[in-house]
This record gives structure tokens, sequence and C-alpha cells, in this order.
């Protein structure tokens, strides 16, 4: 697809300018595709809630609601755009772009076919890892520049939360990047002859969790808790530059919706399903994989009320980190056992009974550690002691 | 009885999961209408100018007074004392819809009405005149209507004097 792009290029420019084009070409098309599917998101995301909650959600605009993203863009568009006077203009201003690079910047290593993939970096998901925490400074610095309690609150929160959150969420990466032998996305597609899910079904469930946290989704969104700090980081920001905040976590949740594809189901493989179709059919079942993950955080956000600020740090670090640290640890002793027994030489993966019998170990483990965590971990909030109550009504 | 950590949030979620696949409870009110209850004593009144004898009760009984009613003398030989109403108005800006005026016709000649979509711009437009009653909706709801809730009457068909009332004038 890309050789196509450049030789149209070659007509009129040299081979190097045209490849520097072909990739602006590919960037354009990329970041209108991703926000124009983030815009329907939004949308899927507030019919779904609906039905959820036993309503509807907006449907009036349109057949089936279809245009209310544009009418939604259309008001903040219009809107009158605020800034504080005792803000710090710069930061105000930078703040949200700073938010919406990284979620964007993450597409470029994501696999949407074999070959559509903007670059397939020896690194992948290190660099997703390491581009998505830069969206914290864009959080932090928008609720620092606000000259808002609650918007500094906010941001404070995020970046606590964002911080723990990602030492589970590495620990889980590590394990399935220990299986692939490698940190290319393309790679990691390609091994899944099985969906990872089904190998290291722990660490599927210990990054679903962290990434809630991580993109800041109830019931981790204590961030923007409007029953607490109104909006959170973003309290003062009205019009385009708050459209811009929404549009950073949307397509945040969507790109990392995308990087679950990627490690956990096999990507943009139909399961079970040997070699690459067509690439057109590849994108298709990696949109529908990568839309349902995404369903799959609106279900826990129709269903999870929020938790408080202790308890979201306390399941990082009491539980998502030690589950997350053992798994990781057993599985790189699978990894060199069954190296072992299998004889697989360099180069090769593991035989697909290897990978069978580690998903059993890993669910066995699981299912040990969940019951192990009942009996150890004591819910923080105790019963409400009782006190006796005197005939006068007085508490005692 | 949660014997596994995290089994009460994934009950949860199987909760949620369930309404989904449910119809929504929401009515799209323009679209979709609901029919009323059959007593509603709803935002009109059906009045039956044959059955009327102008006698006032029903502006006696309303605390808010506000049916008016201008009569004449005149005389039907089968009912013996009769007015012939000129106006018959009733300001529903100002009504509570207690309904005390049906309880007190003896003649079954005002009943509440079933109609709910009576916005209007000006407080005028609330008042219903008696023009309005005349060519209005025959609608009657079972409130204070006993014979309507024994004739199973559910407010879908107009209702002509002879079926509506206890017996004929």
């Amino acid at each position: 697809m890309s050789n196509e792009i450049i030789s149209f290029f070659n007509t009129f420019l040299s081979t190097s300018q045209s490849e520097a084009m072909a990739t602006f070409v590919g960037i354009f098309f990329l970041i209108n595709f991703v926000i124009i599917i983030v815009a329907f998101m939004t949308l899927l995301e507030r019919r779904l809630l609906g039905r959820l909650q036993n309503r509807i959600g907006p449907n009036r605009t349109g057949p089936n609601g279809l245009l209310q993203p544009f009418a939604d863009v259309i008001k903040l568009l219009t809107k009158e755009d605020i800034v504080i006077p005792a803000a710090d203009r710069w930061p105000f201003n930078i703040a949200p772009l700073l938010a919406l690079m990284p979620a964007l910047s993450v597409w470029i290593v994501i696999p949407f076919a074999p070959t559509w993939i903007l670059a397939d970096l020896d690194i992948g998901i290190l660099f997703v890892i390491a581009i998505t925490g830069v969206s914290v400074i864009g959080v932090f610095m928008s609720g620092w520049a606000s000259a808002n309690k609650f918007a500094l609150l906010g941001s404070m929160r995020s970046v606590a939360s964002i911080i723990s959150y990602e030492v589970p969420m590495i620990l889980a990466i590590i394990a399935v990047v220990l299986l692939v032998g490698s940190m290319s996305m393309q790679q990691i597609v390609l091994f899944q002859s099985i969906p990872l899910v089904l190998v290291q079904p722990a660490s599927f469930v210990i990054f679903l969790l962290a990434i809630v946290a991580e993109l800041n989704r109830s019931p981790f969104d204590i961030v923007e808790a409007e029953s607490e700090i109104i909006a959170g980081y973003h309290t003062e920001y009205t019009g385009m530059k708050f459209a811009t905040f929404f549009l950073a976590e949307y397509t945040a949740a969507l790109a990392w919706s995308a990087v679950v594809v990627t490690l956990f189901l096999s990507g943009w493989r139909i399961p079970f399903v040997q070699a690459d179709i067509h690439p057109f059919i590849d994108g298709l079942v990696f949109l529908i994989k990568t839309i349902f993950v995404f369903c799959i955080f609106v279900w826990f956000r129709g269903t999870w009320p929020r938790l408080r600020i202790d308890q979201i740090l306390g399941f990082s670090w009491k539980v998502l980190f030690p589950i997350a640290t053992l798994n990781l640890v057993i599985t790189a002793i699978e990894v060199l056992v069954f190296n072992d027994v299998f004889a697989v030489a360099e180069g090769e993966t593991l035989p697909t009974i290897a990978l069978v019998a580690m998903g059993l170990i890993n669910i066995a483990i699981f299912i040990v550690v969940g019951i192990a965590l009942n009996k150890f971990i004591k819910p923080i909030d105790q019963e409400p002691q009782s006190y006796p109550v005197t005939r006068e009504g007085m508490t005692l | 009885m949660t014997s596994f950590y995290g089994l009460g949030a994934l009950k949860g979620l199987i909760v949620t999961l369930r309404y989904l696949f449910r119809k929504p409870f929401t009515v799209e009110y323009p679209d979709e209408k609901l029919v009323p209850n059959p007593r509603f004593r709803g935002n009109s009144f059906v009045w039956y100018e044959d059955r009327c004898t102008g006698n006032g009760a029903c502006a006696k009984a309303c605390p808010l007074g506000i049916i008016r009613i201008v009569t004449h003398p005149t005389s039907r030989p089968d009912i013996g004392n009769l007015y012939a109403i000129d106006r018959f108005d009733i300001d529903t800006g100002r009504c509570m819809f207690c309904a005390l005026c049906i309880e007190a016709c003896p003649y079954d000649a005002v009943f509440m009405g079933n109609d709910f979509e009576r916005a209007t711009k000006t407080r005028d437009g609330l008042v219903i005149h008696k023009e309005d009653l005349v060519t209005g909706a025959k609608l009657p709801t079972q409130q204070f209507r006993p014979q309507l809730e024994a004739m199973e009457y559910k407010g879908e068909e107009e209702l002509d004097q002879h079926e509506a009332g206890r017996w004929s004038l």
C-alpha cells in the first residue's frame, strides 16, 4: 500500500521526498480516520450506557442519533473560549494539545493489518508506554495552570493514580513480551496462533483494569469526580479546548483498546484462522475487536460505582501489583522450562501445546490467588459500628 | 458468600449485562403515548350541555372559585326547573384538579377529561370556554363516576350524554 503511494509521488518528486510525503499521507489519513471513529465512539458509549441503565440514550439527532457527534462538535466549536485572568496562559493553552498528542501518537505503532502500520518499531509496546506517559504532563499542566483548587486536586489525583497503575500494567505487558520474545507489535500479533488472552488470562485482567485506571475512566474516575471536584482538571476549560481534552480522553481509550487487541486478542487475525486474508478484512476484524474492547470499558462504567482514592491506590498496590509480579515470575519460569522441554530452537516459537499448558497454569494460579486474596485482604470499609441507644435516644 | 476476590464486581457486571438485552423503560413521548389511568384527573373537562341544569353546584363547590356560570331562566316541561347556560368558563390556569366540581354535580353533567396536552403561551389560553366544552372531545374519565367504572370505560372512545350519565334527562 505504501509502495503505491511512494510510486505515485515519485512521478514528480525525488525518492526521499516521496517517502516523506507518503508518511504524511499516512499520518493524515490515520489521524482523520481515528478522530472520526472516536467521534462515533462517544455516541456508542452514550447509547450503550443508556441501554445498560435501562434507558435509550441520544437517538433523536439523525437516524438513531448518528448525527449527534456532529451536533456536539458544532456546539463546542461555537462556545466562547474563556481563559480566566488568573490562569497561567501558556501552560493553560498548551495543556490540551499535550494531552491529545500522545493519544494520537499511539496509533503510529498500532498494526491494523499485516502491511497497514505506520511504523513497525522494534520497541512498539515500549513506545506506547513511553508516549502515553506524556499525557500525564498535559493533565497536570492544565490543573496547575487553571488557578483553581479543584482542577489542581483533580490533576494531583490523576498523577497519583496513573503512576501507581503504570506499575502493574507494565508488569502485565512484560509477561506477554517474555512469552513472545519481541516488543514489535506486528511480531506480537504474528505470535498469536491462539489469542494470548487464553494463554495469559491473569495478565489480561490486570492489564484491562490498569488501563481503565490509566484512562481515568469509571470506576477509577476520581480525576473528574463530579460529586467531589466539579470536572477535575478541565474545570476551567470551555469550548474547543475542553473538546480537545474530551477528544484526547476518548482517543486514548480507543488507542488502549487497540493495544489490548494487539497484545491479547490476536490483533488483526481472526482467532484460530492461520493466515491473513486481505488487508481490508484484517483491518475490519481489528476494528471490530477494538470496538468490542471499548464496549467493555463502557460496561465497566455502567456497572461499577466510583472508588475512593485510597481504595484505588490500595487496589493497585495490594492486589494488582502482587498478582502481576507473581504472574511475571511464573511466566518467566514457564518460558525457560518450556523452551527446554520442547527444545525450541533460536527464532522459533513455543508449540501450541505449551501455550495451552501455560494457559491452564495461569488460570489455576489466578484462582488460587483470588481465593487467597479473599482470605487475606480485608475490605477497607468495616461494618459501621453500632452504638447502643438509650431510652432517651441519646447515643452513648 | 464471596469466596473469590472480586466476585461481587463480576456479579454486578452480569446484572448490568442483563439490562443491555432488555427493552428500555423510556417512553419516547411525542412518538408513543401511554394511555392515562382510567380515573385520571386530566387537564381538561367534559361537559354535556343537555345534562346541565345550570344549578351552579359545581361553581359553588369549587374551592378556588374558578368556574364562572352565567344563566338565564327557561323552562322545559319534562324537567321543570332549568336554566339555559350562557357562559360556562373554567380557568384551568388556577385549577388544582381536585374534582370537587365533579362530585358536586347532581346530574352527571361535568366529568374530568383525560387530556394532558394543553400547554399554551398565555394564561388566557388556559381558560376553557363554553364553546370549547361543547365542541371538545367527549372523553370523560372515571373520576367520581362509578357508572363508567362499571362499564369498564377506559377513555378510548367518545361517549354521548346518555352513555355517560346515570340516567337520561
